[in-house]
């Protein structure tokens, strides 16, 4: 690979932008565009003050795309407020995940972010109540086949997604941050007590801080389709450079990475962020975090296949080993996510036995 | 330059090799395809359309290709791809011109939120524009295609582009779509019309497209205000009849053609409560088309006559 595609070097300096012709511009879209980056990169060419230098074209491309995330951020807000109606006789503590979490608490990542589903954590002991108390307010679970119901509630860390009869909004009931299954076993009670109310709403809490980036982190390196790794990796990025000036913030996130048993999603997500979005991470953070790296040939492969996972998945920016990159990604994630003897289990039903696959 | 200015070879080649970009209204689209019935179509209904140069900035790239599966032998299909994406489901081989004039609607409609997106027909007179909403099957397109063949200026048979800056209506002509008997009963109407060879066995029943005017597609960035609101009624036998419609009542069976509405929001009930403020709205049925043009031609828009 040569240059860095066109996405990224605007994402690492948005200033650059004055620059682009409007093949450029066409070409940047498009990336963007796959990487579900477009409205994003209107927030931040906006938030910079380069918007007014875009030529029409393009800028009329961005607008639009903004005009789908304001509306988006609206829905958002409102289905919330619904889910707190919702879960307000449970007497649940409610703590909004992700995307959700980044809308509610304004936080830099929402600007532009378009997701599908809200993602909320409650505790294991209330998931009956929680499914009830949703269900009355008209989700309904999804995922009827009784295989999937099963690979849900016995081995993930969270119900099937239940979709609302009426707006078809979708909500992921989470227990935990990783699977039951997983090697790595976050104790989402050390997560509950840190987590933070909202300002707005004091029965909504959304993670502290540095949870908010190992959760991401987590998450991020765990996920087997990486359509959205670039967004994704965008967000911890936002994250890093709008906590990062907090006082202790990078020596307690080292600390707490090591609490939490997230050393090595934290190291990737310093290492990524750095490398595809030239992240400004203090140099002592850095090698501190190094408690997290893998043996060395491990890390040579990661590198390999996550610089190419990381790029829009647009053929502008894909070379001969892109596809492999993002299956052997996949394997791995599923990987984490279970024991080899279930996971073979797994894939053979899905292959073989499910009817829905795609 | 216009597509005409290629031979056909020359087109389809070009078509196959790096594609061509064409300018329809407010948009240019990147085309790019080897199937040789679209390049066939884009000769015969896009020959005044502007080519423009390459290396340049494309709203929209599209691809229509076979898909590589083994019942290309057989039963060969077609997609429609968005930058590489399929967005739909492919369709048997023989309806790709048709499904290229869809993908494009698509294109627009699920793009295009600088502007209030109504699935109707649009035609101007004297620089003023009439709007057709109406459901599929209510004779749309036909009394758009017979009014285009009688002066009338083509803004756009599918969508009216509703500019939310200034509510006027910017014009996007392509092939005008008509279905089953309306084909026929196009060709008594107008013989000269130039229309593509009959698609059959489609979801919309058989299908052809007609050549927009020249005319009309060399004015295509001239955007007009709206005067008139009519929804047509295509009824076997029905005399010709314009009834006055509510404003307020227009406005919510406008609303519900809008694909756009409620993604944008306040400003999108702002733009179409605008637009409908200084235009006059009809419920029209009709069965004759020589009456129903003649009933066109005496509208006056509401600002001459006061």
């Amino acid at each position: 690979m040569t240059a860095a595609p066109l996405l990224l070097q605007i994402l690492r300096r948005p200033e650059t932008s004055k620059s682009l012709d409007l093949a450029d511009w066409d070409l940047l879209l498009r990336q963007a565009r796959r990487a579900n980056l477009l409205a994003t990169l209107h927030a931040l060419l906006e938030e910079r003050g380069h918007i007014e230098q875009v030529p029409s074209r393009p800028r009329e491309h961005l607008g639009w795309a903004h005009a789908i995330a304001e509306r988006h951020a609206q829905a958002v807000d409102w289905e919330i407020a619904q889910i707190r109606k919702a879960l307000a006789k449970a007497n649940v503590p409610l703590i909004l995940l992700k995307g959700a979490a980044y809308v509610a608490a304004r936080l830099p990542p929402a600007r532009g972010r378009l997701f599908s589903d809200v993602d909320i954590l409650v505790p294991k002991g209330s998931l009956d109540v929680v499914e009830a108390a949703l269900t009355l307010h008209g989700w309904a679970t999804t995922h009827h086949d009784e295989y999937d119901q099963r690979y849900y509630r016995t081995w993930m860390h969270e119900l099937p997604p239940m979709q609302h009869v009426k707006r078809m909004t979708v909500i992921d009931v989470h227990h935990a941050i990783l699977p039951e299954t997983a090697a790595l076993r976050p104790d989402p009670e050390k997560l509950r007590t840190a987590a933070q109310s909202l300002a707005s709403h004091a029965d909504v809490k959304v993670l502290a801080p540095i949870d908010m980036v190992l959760h991401s982190a987590a998450h991020l390196f765990h996920e087997g389709e990486l359509d959205n790794g670039l967004r994704d990796l965008v967000d911890i990025h936002c994250l890093l450079a709008h906590f990062g000036g907090l006082p202790s913030f990078w020596p307690d996130l080292v600390r707490r990475a090591k609490e939490l048993e997230l050393t090595r999603p934290l190291f990737y997500a310093l290492r990524y962020t750095e490398r595809m979005l030239h992240a400004a991470i203090p140099p002592d953070a850095m090698e501190a975090a190094g408690s997290g790296r893998p043996h060395r040939q491990i890390l040579a492969l990661m590198d390999q296949l996550y610089t190419r996972a990381f790029l829009p998945n647009h053929p502008s920016c894909r070379d001969r080993l892109a596809g492999m990159s993002r299956r052997m990604l996949y394997l791995r994630a599923n990987w984490l996510r279970m024991p080899p003897l279930l996971l073979a289990r797994h894939l053979f039903h899905k292959a073989f036995i499910s009817p829905d696959l795609a | 330059m216009n597509v005409s200015s290629l031979t056909e070879p020359d087109l389809k080649r070009r078509l196959a090799q790096h594609g061509i970009a064409i300018r329809t209204g407010a948009f240019v689209t990147h085309l790019q395809t080897a199937i040789p019935r679209v390049a066939e179509g884009i000769h015969l209904l896009y020959a005044d359309f502007p080519l423009i140069e390459q290396g340049g900035f494309a709203d929209f790239h599209v691809r229509l290709a076979r898909p590589r599966n083994f019942r290309r032998w057989f039963k060969p299909q077609v997609l429609f791809l968005f930058d590489g994406d399929s967005t739909f489901k492919p369709l048997p081989l023989d309806q790709a011109f048709p499904m290229l004039e869809w993908g494009l609607n698509w294109c627009v409609s699920s793009h295009a939120h600088s502007y209030l997106m109504i699935h109707a027909a649009v035609i101007e007179k004297d620089g003023f524009a009439a709007m057709l909403p109406a459901p599929p099957g209510s004779g749309k397109s036909t009394l758009c295609a017979a009014l285009v063949n009688r002066g009338w200026r083509l803004l756009s048979d599918e969508l009216a582009l509703v500019r939310l800056r200034d509510r006027k209506i910017m014009p996007l002509p392509r092939p005008i779509s008509l279905k089953n008997a309306s084909i026929d009963l196009l060709k008594r109407y107008e013989p000269r019309a130039i229309l593509s060879r009959e698609v059959a066995d489609t979801m919309k029943g058989t299908v052809a497209h007609m050549k927009p005017p020249a005319d009309s597609v060399a004015r295509a960035m001239e955007a007009v205000p709206l005067a008139w609101v009519i929804f047509p009624k295509y009824q076997n036998g029905a005399a010709t009849r314009l009834d006055m419609l509510p404003q307020s009542r227009a406005l919510m069976r406008v609303a519900d053609n809008a694909f756009n509405y409620s993604t944008l929001g306040a400003d999108g009930f702002e733009a179409l409560a605008g637009l409908l403020e200084n235009a006059q709205c009809h419920d029209f049925s009709y069965s004759q088309l020589d009456e129903a043009v003649s009933a066109f031609a005496a509208l006056k828009p509401a600002t001459v006559l006061t």
